[in-house]
């Protein structure tokens, strides 16, 4: 069929860069606008209500990724509040050495906070969701503990005061604008992450930790910066906390502190800025509407959760969802564009082959692969066919670092490839999709794609906090490539959509187009026909067809017989472990045992 | 001072024991965590003070009230807090609604009864010795809860019924078996062992509402580092741990001692996640 020049051109949605945190942003202006005006209309009490509202909120912002974004449940982060505002007035009142001015002391506590950020939160590699929520638990309890005991520089339950910054900063509504000023700051930078790779990589983590893997992201080195960040505007809210209150003690600081800033991110709702940002202001102002209810406050915190858990597990932010409540088309077709290809995978890639030499592989007794061989070459499409565990699921992961072999190799071109390091297979350029989709559905259909892309950015942490301009740079060719990648897969109408709402064929060319963002040299599909219709088999041979002329080696795992035999160079049957036949299409279509065994009849 | 250091860190380590087998039997029944396994020790020696000292009822008529109260929150947690979020456990909700619950009534806690640790009163008339009933108390309990156990599991049809929802809830549904009925019974006696936990040692850690957060987490370093699941490990570890713990305390102080603790917890954890007993890790793809 002749296409028209210009369509080839892929389509730009409209309002793409509608990343759920700055698609919000008249919100953000009206918000500080209000807090810009406040001193206008409140008086002195409201006053350090607003100005409490503000501390609280530049730690939660912070708290924010490592809860809402990363998916951590992190309940004590009040020790870090503990640590700041300790480190701060101490530091300033001079207790253990020369005093220093409150402005040092206060970057000195982000130290301190950044430090203990990252030992509070390092366990999370390791451990599971509960065991990290009762070591940050722990931690909350033993830090007010020490504060308690260690009276000669905490003064023990005393206490001591809280540091006094200098004019223009030490008046009420001085501290209120330098307060607000640093809210303002932590908005700014979180909202960058968190349209960066990094934010769109926290959220894989937390809702397809394994498909993050797959894409290369290595949960270590981003949880740690995560961690640093927050830890680090933790102490400098507690600085800001300690000069509120003017003086401290360990009684100031109570795990319903660490309550209220927990359930104000999933109040509003996870993956979001706006909403915490609300639920932080709502659980700080409530309790003052009425007397009696301060004592219940943190009792009101709970029940909200518990109804938020079981009733509205989106929070704020997906009652402010609107655009995604908006009905899409019922009948739509998903139609490929593979002539797009060559521009987002570019020149074919040298020749190279993915071999498996006698590789076996025994589940307890049971032999899951028996001394397979395979070669996967560049251009090829394979097809890797049996019954149901034959080992075809078990191959795929064995080749892309899930099991480790117990005999034999795997190797690209001549160099082994590493067990267990599955995030550097992407480096290699080797993809894969799942059985299941694994995809971030609280994201949108391009975030999803560009979290494929994550690895070819080239700034850093840093550098997306301050929206400086590698970071720019880079945003701007992940999303050029992922409306690519959308337009090849035929989905690009579907970009600004939430991952969720589509149908299940759609979530399979979702994960084929984040596959693509690393324009792979080896593209392992698991079973991707599964699910779909027969016209949508047949634009995906047609599409994975396309994807071998551009220079891809392909391995197809599937059960659809026709689709194998129409798009295949070369087939590998398996049965219990082991290599049945080979050969191309035709000789397996004529090959006796294959036959009886699988195709029947 | 050694005696008296090993009869209190026995005593501890079996409080904090009996609280790690309140966490397992709740996961045993379900996969679920409960933040409320230290609320349960918290109830008990609240309620037991409020029964045996404030409304003067006997002894025995306050104990078995304190148990039925602690099987009516089992109860009450499982319907709540754990029911509703089972089906989507892989989202791990139940931390947060468990949480929500544990704070909900540690909070009208704190306000009915006062922040304040109030004395819990003598259960037994008996004179003080250096075996005071305040540590052979908490040891009985423990000793009672894991051998009872041993037996329900090992002897009783309900106990085999118990261990095969552990094992595989959906095979044993499949066998018939009432598995909403059996976790609700599961939840209730996990329910009257934390709350015996906090009333056996009602003297060594008085009537607190403080209590509650201090439990949760000491009572799930058994846990984990027993293998969860596991009450023996449970015991085991308890009891180290309580050992430990107060011989810390002798050798560097209180407060010294609960870094000790935490610290040593955190490294044991990180060098082997699975515990100390050991464990396999699920199928992930």
């Amino acid at each position: 069929m002749e296409m028209p020049a210009a369509r080839l051109q892929p389509r730009r949605a409209a309002g793409l860069g509608a990343a759920r945190a700055f698609g919000s942003a008249p919100a953000f202006l009206v918000l500080l606008l209000l807090a810009l005006a406040f001193p206008l209309f409140g008086g002195g009490y409201w006053g350090t209500i607003a100005t409490r509202a503000c501390v609280y909120w530049v730690l939660v912002s912070g708290l924010n990724l490592v809860v809402g974004f990363a998916g951590q449940i992190a309940i004590g982060w009040v020790a870090l509040l503990t640590l700041g505002a300790y480190a701060t007035s101490v530091l300033a009142a001079g207790n253990v050495m020369p005093a220093i001015s409150p402005y040092l002391a206060l970057a000195a506590a982000a130290v301190v906070g950044a430090v203990f950020g990252l030992i509070v939160g390092l366990p999370a590699l390791r451990l599971r969701t509960f065991y990290f929520a009762i070591t940050t638990l722990g931690f909350a309890t033993i830090v007010t503990q020490v504060a308690l005991a260690w009276q000669s520089v905490t003064g023990g339950g005393v206490g001591v005061p809280g540091p006094v910054f200098s004019p223009p900063f030490d008046t009420q509504w001085g501290f209120y604008y330098f307060c607000l000023g640093l809210a303002a700051l932590c908005t700014w930078m979180t909202a960058n992450v968190a349209a960066s790779r990094f934010g769109r990589a926290l959220t894989a983590i937390r809702d397809a930790e394994v498909a993050a893997e797959a894409c290369g992201i290595a949960k270590p080195a981003l949880l740690a910066a995560v961690f640093l960040f927050s830890g680090a505007v933790a102490g400098v809210a507690g600085g800001l906390f300690a000069s509120l209150q003017s003086y401290i003690t360990p009684d100031a600081f109570t795990l319903d502190l660490s309550v209220l800033f927990f359930i104000a991110i999933l109040i509003g709702g996870r993956g979001s800025i706006l909403g915490p940002l609300l639920g932080t202001i709502l659980l700080t102002v409530l309790p003052e509407f009425a007397a009696p209810l301060v004592a219940w406050s943190t009792f009101l915190y709970a029940v909200l959760l518990l109804a938020i858990v079981l009733l509205m597990p989106g929070g704020i932010a997906d009652l402010l969802d609107f655009k995604n409540r908006r009905p899409l088309a019922s009948h739509r077709a998903i139609v490929p564009r593979p002539e797009l290809l060559p521009r987002l995978i570019g020149a074919p890639v040298r020749e190279s082959a993915l071999t498996l030499d006698r590789v076996a592989l025994s589940f307890g007794g049971v032999r899951a692969i028996d001394g397979l061989d395979l070669a996967i070459r560049s251009g090829q499409v394979h097809g890797l066919i049996g019954p149901n565990g034959s080992g075809k699921t078990t191959t795929l992961n064995v080749i892309s670092g899930y099991y480790a072999q117990q005999r034999g190799a795997v190797r690209l071109n001549d160099a082994d490839l590493p067990p267990f390091v599955r995030h550097a297979r992407a480096r290699m350029r080797i993809a894969r999709t799942f059985q299941t989709p694994r995809i971030v559905g609280a994201a949108s259909v391009i975030e999803n794609v560009m979290i494929g892309g994550t690895i070819a950015g080239r700034g850093t942490f840093v550098e997306s906090l301050l929206s400086l301009p590698r970071h720019r740079a880079d945003e701007a060719r992940l999303r050029d490539a992922a409306v690519l990648a959308l337009s090849i897969v035929g989905l690009e109408a579907l970009a600004p959509v939430r991952a969720d709402r589509l149908q299940h064929s759609e979530l399979r060319f979702i994960e084929i187009a984040r596959a693509l963002m690393l324009r792979p040299a080896f593209l392992l599909l698991d079973e991707p026909a599964a699910g779909l219709s027969a016209d949508e088999i047949k634009r995906l041979g047609a599409l994975l067809r396309a994807i071998a002329s551009a220079g891809t080696g392909v391995l197809l795992v599937e059960h659809h017989a026709d689709l194998i035999f129409d798009v295949c160079h070369h087939v590998t049957v398996l049965n219990l472990g082991r290599m049945l036949a080979a050969g191309t299409p035709a000789e397996i279509r004529a090959h006796r045992e294959v036959v009886n065994a699988y195709l029947g009849g | 001072m050694v005696q008296s250091i090993v009869l209190s860190g026995v005593a501890i380590g079996c409080i904090y024991a009996l609280i790690g087998i309140t966490y397992n039997v709740m996961f045993a029944a379900s996969r679920v965590f409960s933040f409320t396994a230290g609320t349960l020790g918290m109830l008990g020696g609240i309620l037991g003070a409020l029964f045996i000292a404030r409304f003067g009822l006997p002894v025995a008529v306050g104990f078995l009230l304190v148990l039925a109260a602690g099987a009516v929150f089992g109860i009450v947690t499982e319907i709540v807090a754990v029911r509703p979020v089972l089906r989507s456990i892989e989202q791990h909700l139940y931390v947060l609604s468990t949480l929500a619950l544990a704070l909900m009534v540690q909070q009208v806690a704190a306000i009915e009864w006062g922040t304040d640790a109030r004395p819990f009163p003598r259960l037994l008339d008996l004179a003080r010795g250096d075996f005071d009933q305040q540590v052979w108390l908490p040891m009985a309990a423990c000793l009672v809860a894991i051998v009872g156990l041993e037996l329900l599991y090992r002897h009783t049809l309900i106990g085999h019924a118990f261990l095969a929802i552990a094992e595989d809830a959906y095979a044993a549904r499949g066998l018939g078996l009432p598995v909403r009925g059996l976790r609700m019974t599961s939840f209730a006696l996990a329910g009257a062992i934390g709350a015996l936990a906090g009333f056996a040692g009602g003297e060594l850690l008085l009537a607190y509402f403080g209590n509650a957060p201090l439990l949760t987490f000491y009572g799930f370093v058994p846990v984990a580092l027993g293998g969860m699941g596991n009450n023996r490990g449970a015991v085991a570890a308890g009891l180290l741990l309580g050992l430990f713990q107060q011989a810390a305390n002798f050798l560097v102080g209180g407060i010294f001692a609960s870094v000790a603790v935490f610290a040593v917890f955190i490294l044991v954890l990180l060098a082997r996640p699975e515990g100390l007993a050991g464990a396999t890790l699920a199928r992930r793809v």
